[in-house]
């Protein structure tokens, strides 16, 4: 088992045999000649083989790749006939006596180093056009037919580069996918072999081709660029079963991507994700989430040893918040205590931390801490669609001071001549059995309610969530846990606002249909649950009579 | 002959295909048109001299137009250089 990596260049898995392509290698000979005249009809005629040819790869890219992608071989289709490329084949061939073939791969070279020497990097990679075209004018000048790649059984290209010529001849219902030791994401085998779903992994560099031969076994990883040969079971079993979810995750993409997520019946609920990191927001995107439900703030203190600056807080949000761009992005606020803690808070040490200074209550006994990521969340909001929420309310005055706070620093911003939205939505989350039972009182005081479900369900049943011997007794579908969850959201629905969940139980198919009927308008999940959730509400008839 | 400066909007400049477009434009004319970038200057006629000016986003470009249709081809090519750069 030997590994190689290179540039992932389409996010893909492929497992299949290596067939090295090897190319008719042979140098062009220098030549001398006795009549120009006979030779520049020579090469004629094989510009015009080559136009011919370059029209029905034209053609079968067309059908095969779409017109915009196709239209490089009409690039090429130009390029043999450039006055500039032309004029110096002529030119070589007159003035020193020489066959054409070697007038062409000269001037192929010189065209193809005046690309290269550019400091643009797509101009740099049109030096592969040349070199096609020039090769393709050789080959047809010696009388070689165009190079088809023809094979049984599926395999996996290994080249040291191939031209886009190349890669429209391969048969795809043969080729899995292509290594190239050399080439970049730029390059147009790149753009194509993306077009084509193909899976590719380029630039691996030397060494890859004298390593791999034919018949051996590969697994491509096109993500991340890793080229395994010759792998051992144990491999060959994990990556039969990361092609095997992909393929899954891709074909319900494809079914819901752009659709919405309206129940059968015609409810519109907005499938958010839960993250904690700025790092999340590829699997975010990925993944075709509405916005984010709860992004956890926490992680800009946990990977700090003392606390985070404004600046750097609203850096990061601004960050999240313009990735998401017109989206919905929900951030809570600080959240450390209970199982969370972090050295440089110097917390006292508590007998029940879960019952302990947590949460708001940290944020509500240092006001300071609080306003400064109050004042980064504001000044940030200015760069996307934000929401506020914040965790562990128990009374309806401690969320009178939170709001308070809001307006002081909101004040204090203003005389700054600061901008910030006005379009912020506060929200609090609904995760203390106390919040939810006096949710009509708390309801006109915010935009919004999301049900943090794992705290919810360890405080309301009393169960520590981190002790395994309470399993048998913290049913997560205990009833109580739902008549708070449905209190809530007739709270929040006879004030007109919107109720959400985001804790794990969001995530529970087998709940989904019962969340709707209570009328949650919002799940908020981790990236990776997202679509089969999203599957799952678009089969739901809320208006059936099966009983939850 | 006439004379003209376009700036070029398209982020990736003028690369392969839109300057194979411009080029089978420019044949359209009997004018001569000459694209100019700095120092260097490429007949509007030939691809590879067109790619070689390197012209990216932002630059801008003298075009002169030198022959009996040159009113008409001044008009259009603006007009073409304004939807395709």
């Amino acid at each position: 088992m030997l590994r190689f990596k290179g540039n992932g260049v389409y996010g893909a898995y492929a497992i299949g045999k290596a067939s090295v392509f090897k190319r008719n290698g042979k140098k062009v000979c220098r030549r001398r000649i006795t009549s120009a005249e006979s030779e520049i009809k020579r090469l004629e005629n094989a510009k015009k083989q080559a136009i011919s040819q370059l029209n029905s790869i034209y053609e079968k890219a067309l059908h095969e790749i779409g017109e915009a992608n196709a239209q490089i071989f009409e690039i090429h289709m130009m390029m043999v006939e450039d006055e500039d490329y032309n004029e110096s084949i002529l030119n070589i061939i007159k003035t020193q006596l020489v066959n054409a073939e070697y007038a062409v791969a000269v001037t192929g070279e010189n065209f193809a180093e005046m690309f290269s020497l550019m400091d643009d990097s797509y101009m740099q990679a049109r030096a592969t056009d040349v070199k096609d075209i020039s090769n393709r004018i050789i080959a047809c000048l010696v009388n070689k037919n165009d190079k088809k790649i023809d094979f049984n059984e599926k395999i996996i290209i290994c080249a040291d580069d191939l031209a886009p010529s190349e890669t429209v001849s391969l048969n795809k219902d043969q080729v899995i996918a292509f290594v190239t030791e050399q080439g970049t994401g730029n390059s147009h085998t790149a753009i194509l072999a993306r077009n084509m779903n193909i899976p590719a992994v380029v630039n691996v560099g030397e060494g890859f081709l004298e390593t791999v031969k034919d018949a051996d076994l590969l697994i491509i990883d096109g993500y991340n660029g890793d080229i395994i040969i010759n792998p051992d079971k144990k491999t060959i079993e994990e990556y039969e079963l990361k092609q095997k979810r992909d393929i899954e995750k891709k074909e319900l993409l494809q079914k819901l991507k752009g659709k919405e997520n309206i129940t059968l019946d015609g409810k519109r609920i907005n499938v958010f994700a839960n993250i904690g990191s700025v790092d999340n927001i590829g699997a975010v995107l990925l993944n075709d989430a509405g916005g984010i439900g709860l992004f956890r703030s926490e992680f800009l203190y946990l990977e700090k040893d003392r606390f985070p600056t404004e600046d750097e807080q609203f850096y990061a949000y601004k960050k999240v918040l313009e990735s998401m761009g017109a989206k919905k992005v929900i951030i809570r606020t600080l959240d450390i205590g209970a199982d969370k803690q972090i050295d440089y808070f110097n917390m006292d040490k508590e007998e029940n931390p879960a019952l302990g200074l947590r949460a708001i209550r940290i944020c509500l006994s240092n006001p300071d801490i609080f306003k400064t990521q109050l004042r980064a969340l504001y000044r940030a909001s200015v760069y996307g669609n934000l929401g506020i929420m914040f965790p562990m309310i128990t009374s309806e005055n401690e969320l009178k001071t939170v709001l308070s706070i809001c307006d002081e620093v909101k004040k204090d911003l203003k005389k700054l001549n600061i901008k910030y939205s006005h379009k912020i939505e506060i929200g609090i989350m609904i995760e203390t059995p106390a919040s939810a039972i006096i949710s009509d009182k708390l309801a006109p005081l915010v935009d919004f309610f999301s049900v943090g479900t794992n705290d919810l369900t360890q405080y309301t049943l009393a169960c520590d969530r981190q002790n395994p011997k309470l399993a048998p007794f913290c049913d997560i579908h205990n009833e109580a846990i739902f008549r708070l969850i449905r209190y809530s959201a007739e709270s929040a629905h006879k004030y007109g606002k919107w109720i959400g969940i985001c804790g794990e139980l969001a995530a529970d198919t087998t709940l989904t249909e019962e969340f709707l009927k209570m009328g949650i308008d919002e799940l908020s999940v981790s990236p990776s649950y997202i679509l089969k959730l999203r599957d799952t509400i678009r089969n739901i008839d809320l208006n059936s009579n099966k009983s939850n | 002959m006439r004379e003209f400066e376009y700036t070029i909007k398209d982020e990736l400049g003028i690369h392969a295909r839109p300057a194979g477009l411009l080029v089978k434009k420019a044949k359209e004319y009997e004018s001569e048109i000459i694209i100019k970038k700095g120092e260097k200057s490429a007949n509007a006629t030939k691809l590879i001299a067109i790619m070689g000016l390197c012209v990216k986003c932002n630059d801008t470009v003298k075009i002169t137009v030198n022959g009996p249709d040159e009113e008409k081809a001044e008009k259009e090519l603006k007009e073409f250089l304004s939807e395709s750069f």
